[in-house]
């Protein structure tokens, strides 16, 4: 289970600019690290974060090392018709996650 | 009629000064300042949003523990405490304490590992275990801007002032004590880091250094180490009481749980 925190309104005027704010539990693991047997631990992080309303991308990011673990990502984008949002982050060892939020255009 | 005048007087004096002293500990004459304060904007911001503090990803993780079942008694917290635990709020303000049947003080992480062992009969989690912090960050996280209330308990006393002892002790290869930087240098920089009063207000912490929350134990031994002393084991009644010596002195300071470090 994947522990999501997301800020996005409910509803929003045709046309306005509205920010999307989205906060994941990941360990970061930077894949410099040696670990206690000296061997370097395997990196573990998100690789690329995504949005997309009611289907087109609308937010694209590719993640490196040291962004941070546990990322949050702000951005904004305009509200032309109600829908879905979805968000989703992939990553090494084959980390998927996603989250949905409705905003209804008025 | 004249003794009840008196009476009447007596409260009316007792109201003004207890009104003078409310008032005195809110403007001016405290001068305590949380570690909140002496961080930067950003950070500040960072802790006050809900969505943008990483410690709320565990307090979220929390709430999921607290409504699992667990251990040989298959239990989970919500079934004795409530689902809402409501029952907690306050808690954290009063820890560490002086369980029921016992006479040593367990601070908060201490008194979960007992309602495993004791009431879900389930092994206890090690120290900085994600699942204990973030059960710790859940429970902690109901009294945020409650102010802290050491209970009465007089068996704390001598702990308390072991607490203090240690806090004013010279240790470490650097020969410093916890009092001669977070008393009297408290405010002034150190290599560009402000030094804070040491007030334990927000834990457990979701510390940027770190990248993970962790919890006043793993704070105070990065300190120890910091002047090169030999940080205790993570067993010790040390930390205890040297919490309950912090938390006395950071006695009426608002809970900000989880709170957000550099
Ligand atoms: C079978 C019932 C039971 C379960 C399950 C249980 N507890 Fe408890 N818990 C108790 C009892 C009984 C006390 C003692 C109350 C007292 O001393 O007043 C207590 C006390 C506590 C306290 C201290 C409260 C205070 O006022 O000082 C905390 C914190 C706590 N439990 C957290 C938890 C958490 C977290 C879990 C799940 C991991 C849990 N408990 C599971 C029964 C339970
Ligand atoms: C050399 C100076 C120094 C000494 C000695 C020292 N500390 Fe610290 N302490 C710091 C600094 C600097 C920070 C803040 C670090 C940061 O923000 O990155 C800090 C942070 C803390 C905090 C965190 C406060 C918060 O807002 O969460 C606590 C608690 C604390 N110290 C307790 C202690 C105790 C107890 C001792 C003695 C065992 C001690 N410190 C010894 C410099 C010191």
């Amino acid at each position: 289970m994947s522990n999501i925190l997301v800020n996005a309104p409910k509803t929003a005027k045709r046309g306005d600019v509205v920010e999307i704010k989205a906060l994941i539990m990941h360990p970061m693991e930077t894949g410099f690290r040696p670990g206690p047997n000296g061997r370097i631990i395997p990196r573990n992080i998100i690789e690329r974060f995504t949005a997309t309303w009611n289907g087109a991308e609308i937010f694209a990011m590719d993640m490196s090392p040291a962004i941070a673990a546990n990322p949050f990502v702000s951005f904004f984008a305009q509200a032309n018709e109600s829908g879905t949002v979805v968000l989703r982050w992939t990553g090494d060892e084959g980390f998927a996650a996603e989250h949905r939020v409705d905003i209804t255009v008025a | 009629m004249r003794r009840r005048l008196l009476v009447v007087g007596l409260g009316l004096v007792f109201v003004a000064t207890y009104a003078a002293a409310q008032v005195g500990s809110q403007s001016g004459a405290d001068k305590r300042r949380s570690g909140y304060r002496d961080m930067g904007e950003a950070l500040q911001k960072m802790q006050d949003d809900d969505t943008a503090n990483p410690g709320m990803l565990f307090v979220q993780l929390g709430s999921q523990l607290w409504a699992k079942p667990a251990g040989v008694a298959n239990k989970s917290c919500a079934d004795c405490h409530g689902a809402d635990a409501a029952s907690m709020k306050g808690v954290a303000t009063r820890y560490p304490a002086i369980p029921a049947g016992s006479d040593r003080p367990l601070d908060l992480e201490g008194r979960i590992n007992l309602c495993r062992t004791q009431h879900q009969s389930a092994d206890p989690l090690p120290p900085e275990n994600l699942d204990l912090l973030a059960l710790a960050a859940f429970v902690a996280h109901q009294s945020r801007g409650l102010p802290i209330a050491p209970p009465a308990d007089p068996r704390l006393e001598a702990f308390r002032q072991q607490g203090e002892e240690i806090y004013r002790r010279r240790q470490g290869q650097l020969n410093l004590s916890c009092a001669i930087c977070h008393d009297d240098n408290a405010g002034k920089k150190l290599a560009g880091i402000v030094i804070p009063e040491a007030h334990p207000t927000g834990y457990p912490i979701y510390r940027l250094e770190w990248q993970a929350l962790g919890s006043l134990k793993r704070r105070l031994r990065n300190c120890m180490v910091g002047i090169r002393a030999e940080a205790w084991p993570l067993d010790a009644p040390e930390y205890t009481a040297l919490e309950l010596y912090l938390m006395e002195r950071a006695k009426g300071l608002k809970l900000e749980t989880p709170a957000v470090r550099p």
